[in-house]
């Protein structure tokens, strides 16, 4: 083993995995972009200008994802409703996603790389890309920009976002009729208004066919974390929970559910397949809607920066889907019956009189919550156990 | 105690996976091999686990799989840093990272895909004592063979002729090389085994705990299976136990959400981590416990002649 045959070795080691990774690098880069036009440029060679402004060629349109397109759940949603965009305007736009995209500063360079590319209208759906994509707004005034779960706007940027509570709520109302035990389990993500009130609205909509139940609620300190989800489903089921619920974005608790053979909800898509026995719907939201009419309204030139929108069931952004042939008639017939109440306006799932878990009085009786107290809510509800971690500020 | 004894059962689950990826790293590092890349090989092992849990229906197939991607990836590693001499934690954390990403890419198609829906396990008879039924008697297989696999190692170590050889490389691999034993061929056998025990590992989180293949769904295992080792100071009994409180303290921090203990649950979920540097931290101030059993030539490159 003279040193000159292992200096050689190394050396045709290294080239040939450089030539490898260029070679594997090339084949990746195509599984990102998504061309809806007849002849999209490779992303690779966006050097070259963007197209004229307007008249000429489809809209460019990107997304940016917080996690896989495979979750299953929230990133998935999202796709599906970009595809179902695609399906609407055809030829008139040309979109293209980047998954995983990290809710830090990395995610600027994202937002920077998508304009340079031409993409003239670009989303960031998750919360984590509010600072990002305002800074970017900032230096690009004539690219659109669309934020989902954020609060803050700009002349060029939006604020989207759904009225996830209304699907909990009615999942609340299935699993108030299916609970034996009566303690429900909710697997928490990150303790923000949005979970929060999520929670509540379940612990609510249980209460309303069952005032017995009793939520017990654990945090995962993530959004998508499937062995940790795993865990604290089990450590709910193990603490009687027997119907289960879940704020984070996989399919784990769903899963583990059918394990033990309790009951358990999809979140944010339709997840019948990963538990059949287990599934008893699915709260889902549709982002197509929104998407469509947004984009929409930059084709036509009629898109207006600053606004916040947000919209549910009455919109077509939120549903409960799926709805399994275990779940008693009766209790179909009350979800039905909110649902339309939601569609038309009558129902308001946050009316008074309603009490926190410490027995005061959060909302007067006959008062219904404004977006503002919704978007604030930091406490939980009579019948939910523990206290919001970092504390009530009410 | 119906709660204590289900966080018994969950608590042998979750350890097994540690248990057995820290087996693994404990033959490694006996040999004198620090393998950093416990995280990257249960990952590809976990993706080719799925993939063949998918495609062929059968567990201890995808145990299988898992076994043989974490031997490729370990075997490669080996080659590095015994013949060719790397620096082994470099050479560790590149294999860490390849693992990383290299499972994300083939994972791709596997995202969506769900295993059919799976066999609850339980001894007869036993399972359904009070008590001590549910707690220990309604596992997986795996959980008896992890406990199976540190007696034989033990035994491996301590009482045969093949372990004292074993561990003579790892502690002077120069006066093992004197005595006529291929250091090198050993010190690869160990790395290969211990991959393929990293690899069983990560097929069981993908196959058995989770039953989904979703990209870094290893989630820092790797790492803890890596801190256990030495935690454990290189003593397969002590390995097994350690495994067990890791986890048993991530059990125990859900438990204690769910029973509305009021400590807050960031703090909860750092516990194991601050529980493993708590007793590096205890075992590094006595010089003398940690010389007694860590190898003495761990990390160290072996020149022949």
């Amino acid at each position: 083993m003279t040193g000159l045959s292992k200096r050689t070795f190394v050396q045709l080691a290294g080239w040939g995995s450089l030539a490898a990774i260029a070679a594997l690098s090339g084949c990746g880069k195509k599984e990102e972009t998504t061309p809806a036009a007849a002849t999209p440029p490779p992303a690779s060679a966006a050097m070259a200008a963007a197209p004229a402004p307007a008249a000429s060629g489809p809209l460019k349109i990107a997304f940016a994802y917080v996690g896989p397109v495979g979750d299953g759940g929230w990133t998935f949603a999202h796709d599906n409703a970009r595809k179902a965009l695609e399906k609407e305007l055809g030829d008139k736009i040309q979109t293209s996603f980047v998954e995983k995209v990290p809710e830090a500063a990395d995610a600027e360079r994202v937002f920077r790389d998508m304009a340079s590319q031409g993409n003239k209208l670009i989303f960031g759906t998750t919360f984590g890309y509010m600072e990002p994509m305002l800074k970017v707004a900032a230096d690009l005034p004539d690219v659109k920009f669309e934020h989902a779960t954020g609060y803050k706007t700009a002349p060029n940027m939006n604020v989207y976002d759904s009225r996830t509570y209304e699907g909990a709520y009615m999942a609340g109302v299935i699993a108030g009729g299916m609970t034996k035990t009566n303690t429900l389990g909710v697997v928490g993500s990150i303790p923000i208004p949005e979970v929060i009130r999520n929670i509540n609205s379940f612990t609510l909509g249980a209460q309303s066919v069952n005032p017995k139940v009793k939520t017990k609620v654990v945090w995962v300190n993530e959004w998508f974390n499937p062995p940790k989800e795993t865990e604290a489903a089990q450590s709910l089921i193990n603490g009687g929970a027997d119907v289960l619920m879940q704020n984070t974005d996989s399919s784990a608790v769903l899963q583990t559910a059918g394990k033990a053979g309790k009951y358990a909800f999809g979140w944010d898509s339709d997840m019948t397949a990963y538990a059949p026995n287990a599934h008893l719907a699915s709260s889902i939201i549709n982002w197509a809607p929104y998407y469509i009419k947004t984009t929409k309204d930059a084709l036509a030139g009629t898109w207006k920066g600053d606004q916040h929108s947000w919209w549910g069931v009455k919109e077509g952004a939120i549903d409960i889907v799926s709805i399994s042939d275990k779940v008693p008639a009766d209790v179909k017939a009350k979800v039905d019956q909110v649902k339309a109440g939601l569609k038309d306006g009558s129902f308001v799932i946050w009316k008074g009189p309603i009490t926190n878990n410490e027995g005061k009085e959060v909302l007067a009786a006959g008062t219904s919550a404004d977006d503002k107290f919704l978007g604030g809510i930091n406490f939980f509800v009579k019948g939910v156990e523990g206290k919001v971690p970092g504390g009530d500020k009410k | 105690m119906d709660q204590v004894a289900l966080l018994i059962a969950a608590t042998l689950n979750s350890g097994t996976v540690l248990a057995f990826a820290a087996l693994g790293l404990l033959i490694n590092e006996r040999a004198g091999i620090v393998n950093l890349g416990a995280e990257g090989m249960m990952l590809v092992a976990a993706v080719a686990g799925f993939a063949a849990a998918v495609h062929t229906g059968n567990d201890w197939i995808a145990f299988g799989a898992g076994a043989l991607a974490g031997a490729v990836l370990a075997a490669a590693f080996g080659a590095l840093v015994i013949w060719l001499n790397t620096n082994q934690y470099a050479t560790g954390l590149a294999l860490s990272l390849f693992g990383t990403g290299f499972s994300a890419f083939v994972g791709i198609p596997y995202t969506q895909e769900k295993l059919g829906e799976r066999a609850s396990f339980e001894i007869p008879g036993l399972a359904d004592l009070p008590f001590v039924g549910p707690a220990f008697f309604r596992q997986h297989p795996m959980v008896y063979i992890a406990i199976a696999l540190t007696i034989a190692i033990a035994w491996f170590l301590y009482r045969s002729r093949a372990g004292l050889v074993l561990r003579a490389v790892g502690e002077s691999p120069e006066s093992a090389h004197a005595l006529g034993y291929p250091v090198r061929r050993i010190r690869l056998a160990a790395v290969i085994f211990g991959g393929a025990l990293c690899g069983v590992a990560g097929a069981y989180i993908s196959v058995v705990y989770t039953h989904l293949w979703v990209e870094g769904m290893i989630a820092g295992k790797g790492w803890i299976a890596l801190a256990l080792t030495t935690f454990a100071t290189w003593r397969p009994a002590r390995v097994l136990l350690g495994a067990y409180l890791f986890g048993g303290v991530t059990m125990l921090q859900f438990q204690l959400q769910g029973e509305g203990v009021q400590i807050s649950s960031q703090f909860l979920t750092m516990l194991p981590y601050l529980a493993t540097i708590l007793v590096l931290v205890l075992i590094s101030r006595n010089a003398s416990f940690i010389r007694v059993n860590m190898p003495a030539s761990i990390g160290k490159p072996f020149f022949p002649g």
